[in-house]
């Protein structure tokens, strides 16, 4: 138990302060490139012998970027569009801004031209999965990202490294799926900020280490005897769910988090990248068609209602809390899908407003404490 | 004279409408009433995002009609808050989306029985039987078709044209549009039982071809000083150009208009109703519930516009299907880097000759606002014209303040006057 409540204490120092694991890589002699969210193609940056390190905003004053996004730009845009002007992303190498959204579109130039010492590289992923012509048109976009690397950082991958380096994915993502089903094990220990340090920590580390944090997570827990969880179990779904202090009303009124459809976690370890089926890149491409049940990647069916209700009945989840990202238009246009089908077959919703900036929690104290009495 | 017809100033006569105007009603008619015909024959009509290669449908012989021109109608009417109070109460969307996005959701889910708001054009815009969708507008444009399709089950066909982050379009890029063009056809051609015919497309093309240039030079003629009419009324014609591009009617439309305006330019004459003190450029899509509010303040003080990024993403050139491929992935500006924003921009405001710019920060789209202020910062700097910002959208009228656009207008003219005042050495 000891060791579990140590491993969760440097996770959580993790999260909290991030450009302290930026600092430990770069003392390595390493090389650390920010991703942005959702996606970026991490294997890539592994590959060529450095370290990814996921930039998902923050707690700030927004000052600098006020002078690039309008009010109603997206919280994490924002955040990560000041931290860049601000300095605090000093020492990565280079960033990749995947251009998911019209926001994210514009962040790929707003970095360009406010943050110049830190070269911006960009990938747009194709929409149109069932065309046959995405797979090669994706292997070119990885191809030029890849070229920006090597160009920036002066390190180069080859295959061998790269097939190395989506196993070590591959792994990563079997190890959060473990951890999330015996996480439900144990609903005393793993809080729903337990749960999101965990998640979130995963953008902070070497992924073979993390996996190794993983591993040592979930056998401290199998040691440990089952929860019988007497509060209520609800799915998250959403981008995020930040600040923490949501995470922690929540469980001040005996509400557990048992599963989740957030962008920032659950769907970044969902598909595995196929371990046949052509070179690294081009399996990484097929990777990406698979994906499933994304509001940032177009898909037919409005598929989301029905992943979440299998995984309400999967993990025993009363109800879903939409944390709705403000201004964050592709999850906008998915909810009233999801949150209907989801009613219909007796699954109660609420809608929170996430905004990382919030310092204000009465209102949706009130909300989710409302919410929990009526499961 | 009795008191009260003494106190009521006689009413204006009307400026005739001009002919090419009469010519656009007609075939905007003609649009909606094929349409309506073709599902009365129970042919598949279809919807479309407004810069899809129209040139597709036009070959196989599809009656297709344009949601977001369609909504842009509905808005410049003053009859888009029955649909924005559905699509944001009952249809439980929220308030942050695309209001033509919304006023098209909630049109459709009347034509679908979910809802009882009122048609104030009794249902024109009939029922979908497929969608025809391009990214290159933006992003939300995918999200919304997706969501028509399931709300309607009726499928999508789909061009993804991938955004541009580079200062030209990839050939990867080319390949995979391409790919999918090929593809869209054959699979549009399975569903609707119509059969690709090599010549028409032909035909069609250089029809296109023709109306685009038709319209670019149409543009154009804007450069002459005074310019020939005011800027804002290109907007009118602007569907023909959305809905009608592969069309003869088109044509003889922009014949027309370039025929009119240069008999303008031959008299000295300009249907700006004011005289021209100021020539500005426009950034972003009309503020259609308030266009007669722009139109009046500018008029004010003298300002036309004279150049507009938003019209001309309509002016779409090439002459094969890899063309094709590359000029719809270029068209939009929304699809493409800063760098060719600007230098697309900073033509237009050297060639019009413009004094300062305009922009709408349309809440409605986030693709334009997100990067504006950059834009601005180094165009203004490029091209040494000052601008302001308004804070509109392109059909939520929630989202305007009269005073606001005045006062933004008034510090425009301060700027600009002094501009001019120090190049003539006042």
């Amino acid at each position: 138990m000891s060791e579990l409540n140590q491993i969760l204490a440097d996770l959580r120092t993790a999260c909290e302060d991030p450009a302290a694991r930026l600092r430990h890589y770069l003392s390595q002699g390493k090389k650390v490139v920010g991703c942005f969210p959702p996606y970026t193609p991490e294997e890539l940056v592994h590959a060529s012998g450095m370290i990814p390190i996921g930039l998902w905003g923050g707690h700030t004053e927004l000052k600098r970027s006020k002078s690039y996004l309008p009010p109603f730009a997206c919280p994490i845009m924002q955040a990560n569009m000041e931290f860049g002007l601000g300095g605090s992303y000093q020492g990565l190498s280079a960033v990749i801004i995947p251009a998911l959204c019209d926001t994210l579109r514009c962040m790929t130039q707003n970095w360009r031209f406010g943050v110049r010492d830190i070269p911006m590289i960009p990938i747009v992923y194709p929409q149109n999965r069932t065309s046959p012509a995405s797979v090669d048109y994706l292997v070119s976009e990885y191809e030029t990202v890849l070229t920006m690397l090597y160009t920036i950082t002066g390190q180069m991958m080859n295959e061998k490294a790269l097939c190395a380096a989506i196993d070590i994915y591959n792994e990563h993502n079997a190890a959060m799926r473990s951890f999330d089903r015996t996480a439900n094990d144990h609903l005393d220990i793993i809080t729903p900020q337990v749960r999101h340090t965990i998640h979130k920590s995963a953008f902070f580390y070497e992924k073979s280490e993390h996996t190794a944090i993983l591993r040592a997570i979930v056998r401290e827990l199998e040691q440990l005897p089952v929860c019988q969880w007497r509060g209520k179990k609800v799915l998250l779904a959403g981008i995020m769910c930040e600040p923490e202090e949501v995470l922690d009303i929540l469980a001040e009124n005996g509400i557990a988090v048992v599963a989740d459809d957030l962008a920032q976690e659950s769907r970044q370890y969902r598909t595995d990248t196929p371990v046949t089926g052509g070179g690294g890149l081009k399996r990484l491409a097929i990777q990406w068609n698979s994906r499933r049940g994304c509001s940032m990647i177009h898909e037919l069916d409005k598929p989301r209602g029905k992943m979440m209700l299998q995984m309400c009945r999967e993990t025993g989840a009363q109800g879903v809390i939409s944390c709705m990202m403000k201004f964050c238009d592709p999850e906008e246009y998915d909810q009233p899908f999801y949150e209907t089908e989801l009613r219909k077959a007796g699954y109660p919703c609420l809608s929170i407003d996430i905004d990382q900036q919030n310092t204000s929690f009465e209102q949706i104290r009130t909300r989710l404490q409302t919410f929990g009495e009526m499961l | 004279m009795s008191e009260l017809s003494a106190a009521v100033p006689a009413a204006k006569p009307k400026r005739p409408k001009p002919k090419s105007m009469l010519m656009i009603g007609e075939q905007t008619a003609a649009l909606f009433e094929n349409a309506r015909l073709a599902k009365e024959r129970g042919e598949k009509v279809g919807w479309s995002a407004s810069i899809f290669p129209q040139e597709i449908p036009e070959t196989l012989g599809l009656n297709i009609l344009y949601p977001e021109n369609h909504a842009a109608g509905i808005a410049a009417r003053h009859q888009a808050d029955p649909f924005l109070q559905a699509c944001e109460g009952p249809l439980g969307y929220s308030n942050d989306l695309c209001a033509y996005a919304k006023v098209n959701l909630a049109y459709a889910a009347v034509l679908n029985g979910e809802s009882e708001v009122e048609l104030p054009d009794g249902g024109k815009m009939v029922r979908p039987d497929f969608l025809l969708l391009t990214n290159n507008i933006c992003n939300q444009l995918t999200k919304w078709y997706e969501n028509l399709a399931r709300q309607l089950n009726i499928p999508i066909f789909f061009i993804d044209t991938c955004y541009n982050p580079f200062d030209y379009v990839t050939e990867t890029r080319v390949r995979y549009v391409r790919a999918q063009i090929d593809q869209l056809i054959q699979d549009l051609c399975a569903f609707t039982g119509k059969r690709w015919n090599e010549e028409r497309f032909r035909e069609v093309m250089a029809v296109s071809q023709r109306n685009s240039s038709l319209w670019e030079r149409a543009n154009d003629l804007l450069h002459h000083k005074p310019a020939p009419i005011g800027g804002f009324e290109l907007f009118n014609y602007m569907s023909a150009m959305v809905c009608n591009r592969g069309k003869t009617s088109t044509t003889a439309i922009m014949e027309q208009l370039n025929a009119e305006m240069e008999e303008h330019i031959r008299a000295g004459t300009s249907t700006f109703p004011a005289r021209e003190e100021f020539r500005v450029s426009w950034d972003g899509i009309a503020c259609w519930p308030y266009l007669s509010h722009n139109l009046r303040t500018l008029k004010k003080y003298g300002i036309n516009m004279v150049a507009s990024s938003y019209g001309k993403a309509w002016a779409i050139e090439y002459d094969d299907l890899d063309g094709m491929a590359r000029a719809y992935c270029f068209a939009s500006t929304n699809g493409d880097n800063a760098t060719t924003m600007i230098s697309r921009r900073m033509e237009a405001l050297k060639r019009f000759d413009c004094e300062g710019t305009i922009y709408h920060v349309n809440r409605s789209c986030k693709v334009m606002d997100c990067q504006m202020m950059e834009v601005q910062r180094q165009l203004s700097e490029l091209a040494g014209v000052p601008f302001t910002a308004f804070d509109g959208d392109q059909a939520d009228y929630r989202n305007y303040s009269e005073a606001q656009f005045e006062t933004r207008i008034q510090g425009l003219v301060e700027l600009m006057k002094t501009n001019k005042e120090a190049k003539s050495g006042v």
